[in-house]
């Protein structure tokens, strides 16, 4: 960490150009997030929510404005430089928990790491991550088609950490689990938290949006 | 490395429909390597057939067929060389050895058996030119005794001495002529040598010259052309360069024709790579957003589509490979078997150096066709948006 906001939005617009015309998704989008934040992104379906993760995990570029991650300006960079700063700096965490169905639970863990780590290192990084997520060594195996939804949720967890990254960005995470379930992948994210990743985390739930310290609020591409 | 795993993995998945791509490339490669194996083993046959034919000149009498039409009515038109014309030729050979002869067929009989046999009526003293001898002796001039092909001898189990029929007489065995193989000149295995007195009278259907010194053979062809052709043309002069030229000639096309289609297979193989691979990257797009999405680098999600058409293109080409062992030996010994019958000396296959050679191109081509096949969808899935990737249902 340098002392700068993790993440910083300067007016920032993106509009798409579909054939019915233009549509605005964010429009004028100002904010800043420092290190160490639990941000919970509420709005109605629409309102721009997915648009802002993307642009904030580098998955997508504004149409006007600047975004800075730690300090630096992102619109200038290549798509492997992008790439690079998503692997080694930004987890994401999907509604659908998005496993490779062709991995086991721990070689799905182990791909962000293994594309620049060693097979031993991303082994042992994996195992070590899908321990502090609660996971049985027993499923660590298994394929994702096998495990619960709990269980795949944990597993997708413990992918976005498993390069130590600064930021997590979290799509509905409880969207596809049980109250039971939901609640205790709340509380394996709210531990991370404490221990110093900053989270930023889209969701309609106002009870989960009930873990994150702060509220942002988006109607029609705008914060209000 | 994870990227061959997930490659490999996906092509498991999809067993049924890996396995016939596959075989795509095995049909491919075995096309392509035995094809040319055959080929291989055809023109060493072939080759064979026109080995001994360095030191030959053939007059023959000029007919229409010569010049490509076979349809022009003097093609049917009977044409022989007279004592003169062949006067002429031995004038134009000068010391080189002139042998005429009354090529024909006549009825034959030993023991039960019967049919036509080719005929060869040559000087007496002109036998022992043209054919080593393998038992007995050269039939003499006005002698009633005749000598058989080593072939013919074999077949109706003849001896020096053996009676058989030819035509309405019945005549004695007096030698067996030694096993020579088809030149360009006579194909004496399978058929009766005579002394030309038998058919006295009779105009010759062809002259051979036999050269001593191979480096004349241009210039005493061209005298033969200057004596006998001078006002009209009366008879076609090939030498054993223009026969090798033809086989040589006849043998690319071979070989061309062959490997054209072995191409052509292996192109509507790799078109079934392409679209197999199509259909994974299709169904693979919301997977190809996730890992784009947590890390993998473009050339990374290109370079694993190319391994699963890598995977493919190899085991399809080992398999193709040993198969077209398999299959290229048994089409080149029935080759063999089939041109055996005419004599064609020779072993029985190309040697392993070429078939092993025919067989690594078929295998190379192979996996590069599956290779080349898996770019363009490679590409797309390596170009693919992450965010409507990962939106694909």
């Amino acid at each position: 960490m340098n002392g700068e906001p993790i993440i910083r939005f300067e007016d920032v617009s993106k509009v798409y150009s579909l054939p019915a015309g233009a549509v605005v998704a964010l429009d004028h989008v100002s904010l800043t997030v420092d290190a160490g934040e639990f941000i919970a992104v509420m709005g109605p379906s629409g309102s721009g929510k997915s648009t802002l993760l993307n642009m904030m995990g580098c998955l997508d570029v504004p149409t006007s404005g600047k975004i800075y991650l730690s300090g630096k300006e992102i619109s200038g960079m290549s798509d492997d430089d992008l790439t690079r700063l998503r692997r080694d700096h930004i987890g994401f965490i999907f509604q659908q928990f998005n496993l490779i169905p062709l991995l086991s639970a721990v070689e799905n863990v182990e791909f962000p790491v293994i594309l620049t780590a060693g097979r031993e290192e991303s082994r042992r990084r994996a195992t070590e991550v899908l321990r502090a997520m609660h996971l049985d060594d027993a499923l660590f195996s298994h394929k994702p088609g096998e495990l619960s939804g709990g269980e795949q949720q944990r597993v997708a967890i413990a992918r976005a950490l498993a390069n130590d990254p600064d930021l997590l960005l979290c799509d509905e995470p409880t969207g596809n689990l049980d109250t039971k379930t939901g609640t205790a992948i709340m509380d394996l994210l709210a531990a991370e938290n404490r221990r110093g990743k900053t989270i930023v985390m889209v969701t309609h739930d106002p009870r989960v949006a009930g873990y994150a310290r702060r509220r942002i609020q988006i109607v029609d591409g705008r914060l209000v | 490395m994870i990227l061959i795993d997930l490659a490999v993995r996906n092509l498991r998945r999809h067993a049924v429909r890996s396995v016939l791509a596959l075989v795509g490339i095995v049909i491919g490669v075995i096309a392509l390597a035995s094809l040319g194996i055959l080929g291989a083993s055809l023109s060493l046959l072939i080759g064979g057939l026109v080995s001994d034919v360095s030191d030959t000149i053939l007059v023959t009498p000029h007919v229409a067929a010569s010049s490509g039409d076979p349809f022009d009515p003097r093609t049917a038109l009977a044409s022989s060389l007279s004592d003169k014309d062949v006067a002429l030729i031995e004038k134009a050979a000068g010391q080189n050895r002139v042998i005429p002869m009354i090529r024909t067929s006549k009825r034959f009989r030993a023991d039960d058996a019967s049919g036509y046999v080719t005929v060869y009526a040559l000087r007496a003293d002109d036998i022992p030119s043209l054919l080593a001898k393998e038992a007995g002796r050269y039939p003499a001039p006005a002698s009633p005794g005749v000598m058989v092909g080593s072939l013919l001898a074999d077949e109706f189990d003849l001896h020096v001495g053996s009676r058989i029929e030819f035509g309405n007489e019945s005549v004695r065995v007096t030698g067996i002529a030694a096993e020579r193989g088809m030149g360009i000149d006579i194909y004496p295995d399978y058929a009766v040598i005579v002394t030309e007195d038998r058919y006295a009278g009779q105009n010759y259907g062809m002259v051979v010259v036999k050269v001593r010194d191979s480096a004349d053979i241009g210039e005493v062809k061209a005298a033969i052309d200057g004596q006998v052709n001078r006002r009209k043309e009366k008879v076609d002069v090939l030498d054993s360069r223009e026969v090798l030229q033809i086989y040589y000639e006849t043998r690319d096309a071979i070989s061309f024709f062959l490997l054209g289609i072995g191409a052509v297979s292996l192109a509507v193989a790799s078109v079934s790579i392409l679209n197999v691979m199509i259909i994974s990257v299709a169904e693979r797009r919301r997977e190809i957003g996730l890992m784009r999405s947590i890390g993998a680098q473009r050339h990374e999600v290109l370079v694993m589509f190319l391994y699963e058409s890598l995977a493919l293109g190899v085991a399809g080409s080992i398999t193709g490979g040993v198969a077209s062992a398999l299959v290229g030996y048994y089409a080149a010994a029935a080759a063999s078997e089939f041109f055996g019958g005419f004599g064609a000396p020779g072993g029985p296959a190309a040697p392993g150096a070429v078939v092993a050679g025919y067989i690594i191109v078929g295998m190379a081509f192979g996996i590069v066709a599956s290779v080349l096949a898996g770019l363009y969808p490679a590409w797309k899935a390596a170009t693919l948006n992450p965010i409507e990737a990962l939106r694909y249902e």
